[in-house]
């Protein structure tokens, strides 16, 4: 077809007496090519969001490759395997749900369509409900980001030694300590004391909550689980040691960012969701349909690549 | 005129798409979707149980493999790439080509610096 057979047969469609769609935008000349430029600009922004991506993979991989055994250790004493396989399959599941969606919509299947979107939505939230339980257990054991974390160094109730390349001797003025602090510089013999013997330095509710530490019980004979993973931590070298907290920062920044497109996606499927009561979509017209479940698919294509980098370290 | 589907070439609709398919719009399968959907689970399987086996420096590449052959599954058919204009699917090759390029070349020198990033915890640097 000629370009300006084209552009006759593509405004008559617009414009044309009876031919009319209301969708169709003015500068496009028929609905195949509005759909199409729609999709073109919905992966564009997809590739951005995977260069957003790349930069958290490359710092994982730098961190990795540089402390192969800290990212042993914490993935295996922290992170559950069955928790990152069932939301794995919920999130690949939705996925399907969602593409079953996009067929239905194409197909004028409205009931399907509106199942579907149900489905996908309960798949997201299901996921963030482990995702939940999984941070909140993190969260009892004190690893989160920052010094927010036990084995942050610069943590006062860090578990972790000073490494020995670091100069151990006294200051030979002493600064004074700053206003939040009431002692601002730990000893250095202090370093993996029991932390309950630690004087504080942040005095909020959080540091307080790691400072205290339920007492021993006598039941206590056999080592718990977390003596076992204090004695693998301490097989760790001092460097290492001190880049456990790495580890974390890692995870939580990926799966964290990875969680706010879940949010971001439920709203998005909760939107197509009220257009399709609406009666919005049928096959002429099921562009957004199609693009948030692009958008859903990515977020699914990502965790794929977490699930085995974060919870599968061998 | 249709950009996605030429006049020469047959329009791919659905096979079990029904009398209600309309013209020009490409369906997928059910059941494409649902064998997607079979191969995707049955390689969630897969990389959980090659991570139980020891395989050395092999068990990273082993994971990423099985995520790659994922991902291509969910591209090519949940997200349609196998029947789209090639330009999408090239607009993700591109995307993936600069997250390698990056990781690859920040990885490439990162043991150059390594020994200077030791942990400089904060009662050090107050003195």
């Amino acid at each position: 077809m000629s370009t300006a057979s084209t552009e006759i047969s593509g405004h008559s469609y617009a414009h044309g007496p009876g031919r009319h769609d209301p969708h169709l935008a003015h500068h496009f000349d028929t609905p195949e090519q509005q759909f199409t430029s729609a999709k073109l600009g919905m992966w564009i922004f997809l590739g951005t969001e995977i260069l957003m991506f790349g930069g958290l993979f490359c710092a994982y991989s730098i961190y990795r490759h540089n402390h192969p055994l800290v990212f042993k250790f914490a993935a295996e004493a922290y992170l559950s395997t069955k928790w990152g396989a069932i939301n794995t399959v919920i999130l690949i599941t939705s996925s399907l749900t969602m593409a079953w969606g996009v067929r239905a919509a194409q197909l004028n299947q409205k009931k399907l369509l509106i199942i579907c979107l149900v489905l996908t939505l309960m798949g997201a939230a299901g996921f963030l409900v482990v995702k939940t339980i999984e941070y909140s257990a993190k969260l009892d054991e004190h690893v989160w980001v920052g010094l927010w974390n036990k084995y942050n160094g610069d943590n006062d109730a860090s578990y972790a030694t000073p490494p020995p390349e670091q100069p151990t001797t006294r200051p030979m003025v002493q600064i004074p300590a700053p206003a939040y602090s009431p002692v601002a510089m730990a000893d250095d013999a202090n370093i993996g004391q029991d932390v309950s013997q630690i004087k504080p330095r942040f005095n909020d509710s959080f540091s307080q909550s790691i400072r205290k530490q339920p007492p021993r019980t006598e039941s206590d004979q056999k080592p718990s689980g977390e003596e076992q993973v204090g004695e693998r931590y301490k097989q760790l070298s001092a460097s290492d040691q001190w880049h456990v907290n790495t580890f974390f920062s890692c995870y939580f920044l990926m799966t964290g960012l990875h969680g706010i497109h879940v949010i971001v996606g439920m709203g998005l499927i909760s939107w197509i969701l009220m257009r399709t009561l609406r009666n919005d979509f049928s096959s002429e017209y099921f562009t957004p349909v199609d693009l948030v479940g692009l958008y859903w698919h990515l977020v699914d294509l990502i965790w794929i690549f977490l699930f085995p980098l974060l919870y599968l370290i061998h | 005129m249709s950009l996605t589907h030429s006049n020469d070439i047959p329009a791919p609709v659905a096979d079990d798409a029904g009398p209600n398919a309309p013209h020009g719009v490409h369906a997928v399968p059910r059941r494409t979707l649902a064998g997607v959907y079979g191969l995707l689970i049955l390689f969630t399987v897969i990389t959980v149980a090659v991570s139980k086996v020891d395989l050395g420096q092999a068990n990273i590449w082993a994971a990423l493999l099985i995520a790659v052959i994922k991902g291509g599954l969910v591209t090519m058919y949940f997200m349609h790439l196998r029947w789209d204009s090639p330009f999408n699917g090239l607009i993700l090759i591109t995307a993936l080509f600069f997250v390698s390029l990056f990781v690859g070349l920040a990885l490439l020198d990162s043991h150059s610096y390594e020994p200077q990033m030791k942990p400089t915890p904060m009662y050090i640097k107050t003195r």
